[in-house]
């Protein structure tokens, strides 16, 4: 038991994109929630055999990029009739039309800032120190190697069985990573 | 021997798609390719052209520094013409920094795959020429202690700017364009510093793990990474659409003949694409050259960027022999005098450099062989560059040096500060390019893992033994 409290989890690694493919399928089907693969690049459909939900990333987008295009317009709605009315040719103090090219420019600043930013919060980074680092072979995952890791906090995980199961899935080196 | 590798990708198969990596690389060599110019020993070559790319921003510093010493009195201006080099910088830098974002973002949304090898060269190429191109604008306000007024900042005097103003217009689009691109060049280098990070050791350890922002390939994150790598790419096309066709603006809302025209937008967005992707062949061909990327950047590669420059060219002499349709065609004394000026007046040499060095030139491009011979594609790069600074130079200066009273018509001719501010300009450009290819992945390697036909997870387990 004290083993398992200051255990991350089991790292395994896989030499190919379809072998880790496959296997993230069986870790899905076995029910395992606290766990995740690590590719060099983004294979793709692995969220579909790991059974992820859809990004929310595109939801902040909206709401920041609508809220950069309104504040914007309402910006310039305020500085020309509020704060600073003055006629420039003839024209009236809100001529929207003319207010159109700043409005878009601060909608895609905002919404780029919403895509960026929302992005590394729902991925919780910058986060420098992380277990799965001390792994030497992990090292390789920037690279060319595939890994799962199953986390120790999943109800379904034990170091024994867990390991085992991984090797018989295809992995070509499992190891235990502590926290 | 070097044909032999360098054309194997250029047929065209019906049953497949042609390969983007060539010569049996596999996921692990990709990654050496890329991270030799890092790890290797600094060669001379980069220090002879990094001091002198750094003499330039001495150059350049030095220049700027006499102008607003002295004020922009020391560059050639004179009453009738206002806006002349500093301005056409400005319009230049801008152009060449359109291509990044068009490869990153437009050819993204249209799945053009051949855009992974040369994207992040272009991105950077985009930022570099972007701050240039913000140097001009900055410098030229004159009193350049309040520029800041270029900003609805609140200040002392209770005023706010006009933005009614297109060249307020300009300062949001050209910051905006700024902050977003370097955003999305940071974006796609996240999972390349943390290659990066885990093959170095010691302080570039430090560095690379710093900006790699702990990246560590889960699943989890790429899906959130692609799909905000996707909206960026679509907020970015309109908006590197609406950068130069706000450029344009300064020029086509006001009412000087050979400026207030609606072709404008579209001619000024080709004309961008036309010389950005000009100025990415350049680097690109000097780049496979010194750092071996031949697998990489293909001649693939460099035939579809010399057909987006044949029809961005194509357009630009389209547009250029419009607008003389229209000058006629309006009949009005005006502007028809504007365009016959130009092609016949004191500037008839620029027009006529400008018509043969973009509308001319790159026609050769039609034909296959010039295409893929790296010489041809170089130096016909450089003529496109050259004639698209003639270009703006013509719209600007002609359209100025003679207008409606011809008590206050002058010929311009630069100083010696208009010429080393220029030439510094260039100097500052290639110190950050020579930095970028020194310490920063130029190559997206990840982006490129992709395209490689093992990136698939389905169907090509055979291969898995080969490496």
């Amino acid at each position: 038991m004290s083993q398992k409290q200051n255990l991350y989890g089991v790292l395994a690694e896989f030499p190919t994109a379809s072998a880790i493919y496959h296997a993230c399928e069986k870790v899905r089907d076995k029910g395992f929630k606290n766990w995740d693969a690590h590719t060099p690049f983004p294979v793709h459909g692995l969220e579909k055999a790991m059974g992820l939900k859809p990004s929310k990333v595109p939801w902040i987008v909206l709401v920041l990029g609508l809220s950069g295009a309104s504040g914007g317009m309402l910006l310039q709605w305020w500085i020309n009739t509020q704060a600073y009315p003055l006629v420039i040719s003839g024209k009236p103090l809100f001529s929207w039309q003319a207010f159109v090219p700043v409005t878009f420019e601060l909608g895609v600043l905002l919404g780029a800032f919403g895509a960026v930013f929302g992005m590394l919060f729902i991925n919780r980074l910058p986060m420098w120190y992380h277990s799965l680092f001390r792994s030497q072979r992990f090292e390789k995952v920037t690279d060319d190697k595939f890994f799962i890791s199953i986390e120790a906090c999943d109800p379904k995980f034990d170091p024994t069985a867990t390991s085992k199961m991984l090797t018989e899935l295809g992995a070509t080196h499992v190891e235990l990573v502590e926290q | 021997m070097e044909t032999s590798v360098t054309l194997a990708n250029l047929e065209e198969h019906v049953d497949k798609r042609a390969p983007l990596v060539l010569g049996r690389e596999t996921f692990s060599s990709v990654t050496d390719i890329v991270a030799r110019p890092m790890e290797m020993a600094t060669p001379k070559a980069w220090w002879i052209l990094f001091l002198i790319s750094l003499a330039g921003c001495g150059v350049l510093g030095a220049a700027i520094a006499y102008l607003f010493w002295e004020g922009v009195g020391v560059w050639g201006l004179n009453n009738r013409v206002g806006w002349a080099w500093d301005i056409t910088n400005f319009v230049f830098w801008v152009g060449i920094g359109h291509a990044g974002t068009l490869i990153s973002a437009i050819l993204f949304l249209f799945r053009q795959k051949w855009r992974t090898s040369i994207n992040r060269a272009a991105e950077a190429m985009t930022i570099f020429a972007v701050i240039c191109a913000l140097i001009f604008p900055g410098i030229h306000v004159g009193r350049v202690w309040v520029a800041y007024w270029l900003f609805p900042i609140p200040n002392q005097m209770v005023m706010w700017p006009n933005f009614r103003s297109p060249l307020l217009w300009d300062v949001f689009a050209v910051s905006t364009y700024f902050t977003v691109s370097t955003l999305f060049w940071f974006v796609g280098l996240i999972p390349d510093l943390a290659t990066f990070r885990d093959r170095s050791k010691g302080v570039r350890k430090f560095v690379y793990g710093l900006f790699a922002l702990g990246w560590r390939g889960s699943h989890r994150h790429w899906l959130n990474y692609e799909r905000a790598y996707l909206i960026l790419a679509a907020l970015s096309t309109p908006l590197v659409l609406s950068v130069h066709t706000i450029v344009s603006f300064d020029f086509a809302t006001s009412q000087l003949p050979g400026w207030h025209a609606t072709i404008f937008p579209p001619y000024f967005v080709a004309g961008a694409i036309f010389s950005g992707f000009a100025m990415v062949i350049n680097l690109m061909v000097i780049c496979r050259w010194v750092f071996k990327l031949e697998h990489l950047v293909t001649m693939r590669h460099f035939e579809n960027m010399a057909k987006i420059i044949l029809l961005t060219g194509s357009l630009v002499g389209y547009a250029y022999a419009m607008e003389f349709f229209i000058a006629w065609y309006s009949g009005n004394p005006y502007e028809r005098y504007i365009f016959i000026s130009r092609a016949t007046g004191p500037y008839a040499w620029a027009y006529w450099t400008m018509i043969t060095c973009n509308v001319i030139i790159p026609q050769l491009f039609w034909v296959r062989k010039i295409r893929t011979n790296l010489w041809a594609l170089f130096i016909i790069s450089i003529f496109v560059n050259i004639g698209m600074w003639f270009e703006r130079f013509v719209i600007i200066v002609t359209s100025l040096h003679r207008t409606f009273l011809p008590s206050s018509w002058a010929y311009f001719q630069p100083t010696f500060v208009d010429i080393a501010t220029f030439i510094g300009s260039f100097g500052l450009f290639f110190t950050l390019f020579l930095l970028f290819v020194r310490f920063l992945p130029i190559v997206a390697i990840a982006e490129v893992k992709t395209v490689m036909p093992e990136a698939d997870p389905h169907g090509h387990d055979t291969k898995a033994g080969a490496h």
